[in-house]
């Protein structure tokens, strides 16, 4: 995830689609933008239509939950009187065994994805966001801003995400969804804009810049027409990659016990419960690890499918 | 290259004053009195509550406890804990601790990675390296909790190869969490040394060496290794702060009585002085070790100089 393996060599779709217009009428096969190109690219790379295809089945498990499962969780009134099967591990009713109050595992688990799904998404897309903006004004204006802007991100880098987001936690009186993703956002906008702001200071003085502002092209217009399409690459492989990050990190914080708390359904805090009984029922354990640590892959190779496609040195 | 080290000694203040602010105002606008917290279910007297106030000016506002607080920083002193123990000296019992299992950490990383990475980066596109490709990709989509009750309950409970929890059996203790530690940051070591291998490789200075007749051992040691490994010490300066969050992780599964065990307890028990003293020491050695890492490049690298 450094910042250097995902640094692409920017070319101008506009520009590209100039000389396409010369040769659609020749040949329509030959369009090639970056992004239709890269498309192209990503649909014959087996590991993305993998990747690709597991998340599309853990949205639609964070979406719809009751597709997957017939038993309520506890929330909804199911799992009462359950005790008897506390602890029992895996058999043919119960594919995951249960927990530690009887409740059918299997449930816990597919319901778990939807508080990883919510915090992935919300987090780097906000994180993301407030990167963007920032890094293209301090990108493209420099100045005062940029200075500040370096400062301001130097604190935030000396500390740990870890620890920041464990102090950070600690300011709200309760914790809960809302609280962990304002932590993670806190932490995780620097990485964005520096990435974002070192690819804005590559791109704004190539050609079809200067080409923009000689047709009069106001600052806005050429930040998000001409900067923007072709500075986000490297931000897009960082941020897909990201989302698996910030779901572990949110795992990471709710067993620890400072992020989500119960009864919310979250597949750290149903392996911090577990954590004690180890010897004892290491299914508990076993299965939201399972679903976690694929979730994590997956996103990590849609990264690299991405990073694959976007990057033209590679091709 | 005394003045390079200078300036950025001097850049290095403003950060560290800045992120240790930032951590005390948050710690100390946490809700809750700490002090009614420490008397529990029972109340303490007003006398006894005005006492410990004064102590830890508590009643003085945010700006002018943290400008006493640095204060007693710059002569050493790192406050005390509500039970009188000074934050020093739980740094001297777990600080011990806690290096010794970063050292056998950074052991893993550097061996385990240096020749996994130097291994498949010869050999590129051969067996060993795709071995490489997916076993890295799958350590790093593992969280570092998941890994260690992986290994606790497997290589500890199943096999009985290392013990479960805790230092008490001395040194082996520190084997099975240093390598849960340094499982992440090993995978990234690894792929580093091989991209950055495989691309020094095509140089032209490698094909003159070659050319010279010198042994493969020699090419690869001397003349591509060397510049091979500045990715990789970078990644290092910024991974520290990776090593010391997942010491947390660490220390609290297999039970370590160190630094991280220690954060976490005095987070949990509103003990602000304990958190800050402890945090910023892991900023400060953050910081120092980064600028090591850009020092350590001149050395690494005869092109890069300093003025």
């Amino acid at each position: 995830m450094s910042e250097s393996s995902v640094s692409t060599v920017p070319t101008d779709p506009g520009a590209a689609r100039g000389t396409e217009v010369a040769d659609t009428a020749t040949d329509d096969l030959r369009q090639a933008s970056l992004w239709s190109d890269a498309w192209r690219q990503l649909r014959r790379n087996k590991l993305f239509v993998i990747a690709a295809g597991l998340l599309l089945v853990l949205v639609v498990m964070a979406v719809f939950p009751q597709l997957f499962t017939s038993i309520k969780t506890p929330a909804e009134g199911g799992c009462t009187n359950a005790l008897a099967n506390s602890k029992v591990g895996p058999s043919a009713d119960a594919w995951f065994g249960y927990d530690i109050f009887g409740c059918d595992q299997y449930t816990n688990v597919i319901y778990g994805a939807r508080v990883s799904m919510i915090i992935g998404v919300v987090v780097v897309g906000g994180a993301t966001l407030i990167g963007v903006v920032l890094g293209a004004l301090a990108g493209f204006f420099g100045g005062w801003f940029d200075v500040l802007m370096a400062r301001i991100t130097d604190i935030v880098f000396g500390l740990p995400l870890l620890l920041g987001a464990i102090i950070i936690l600690n300011v709200f009186p309760s914790r809960g969804l809302t609280q962990v993703c304002i932590a993670l956002i806190i932490l995780g906008w620097p990485t964005t804009l520096r990435l974002f702001r070192a690819s804005v200071i590559s791109v704004k003085d190539t050609d079809y810049v200067a080409a923009a502002r000689a047709l009069g092209a106001s600052n806005g217009r050429i930040i998000l027409k001409h900067i923007l399409p072709n500075a986000i690459a490297p931000v897009l492989v960082y941020s897909t990659i990201a989302v698996g990050g910030i779901i572990a990190a949110e795992a990471t914080l709710s067993f620890l016990g400072i992020g989500l708390q119960q009864p919310a359904i979250s597949w750290g805090l149903q392996i911090g419960s577990g954590q004690r009984l180890i010897r004892t029922a290491p299914h508990i354990i076993l299965f939201p690890s399972l679903f976690l640590s694929v979730t994590v892959l997956s996103f990590i190779l849609l990264g690299d499918a991405l990073r694959d496609a976007l990057d033209p040195k590679l091709r | 290259m005394a003045r390079y080290i200078a300036r950025r000694l001097l850049l290095a203040i403003p950060v560290l004053l800045g992120a240790s602010f930032l951590i005390f105002a948050m710690v100390f606008a946490l809700p809750g009195d700490p002090v009614r917290a420490l008397g529990g279910d029972r109340p303490i007297s007003a006398a006894v509550a005005n006492q410990l106030r004064d102590e830890y000016n508590l009643d003085d506002s945010l700006p002018v406890q943290y400008v006493k607080y640095i204060g007693g920083l710059a002569q050493g002193d790192l406050g005390t804990d509500f039970s009188g123990r000074p934050v020093s000296e739980i740094l001297v019992q777990t600080v011990p601790v806690t290096v010794k299992l970063a050292l056998v950490a950074l052991a893993f990383e550097a061996v385990f990675g240096l020749v996994a990475g130097v291994l498949a980066g010869i050999r590129a596109k051969s067996f060993f390296d795709s071995l490489v490709l997916v076993s890295t990709t799958l350590v790093v989509s593992i969280p570092v909790f998941v890994l260690g009750f992986l290994a606790q309950y497997t290589l500890g409970l199943k096999l009985g190869l290392f013990p479960i929890a805790g230092v008490a059996s001395g040194f082996s203790g520190y084997l099975l969490p240093g390598f849960v530690l340094a499982a992440l940051s090993l995978a990234y070591v690894a792929r580093l040394t091989r991209t950055s291998l495989v691309e020094n490789l095509r140089n032209d200075y490698v094909r003159t060496a070659k050319a010279k007749g010198l042994t493969p051992l020699s090419v690869v040691g001397k003349h591509t290794l060397r510049n091979s490994l500045i990715p990789v010490v970078t990644f290092l300066g910024a991974d520290l702060g990776a090593l010391l969050s997942g010491a947390v992780v660490t220390e609290g599964i297999f039970n370590i009585p160190g630094l991280g065990r220690a954060v976490f307890q005095a987070i949990q028990s509103q003990e602000g002085t304990v958190v800050v003293g402890i945090v910023t020491l892991f900023v400060f050695v953050f910081i120092i070790f980064n600028l090591l890492v850009d020092v350590l490049y001149a050395a690494l690298d005869p092109r890069i100089r300093y003025e």
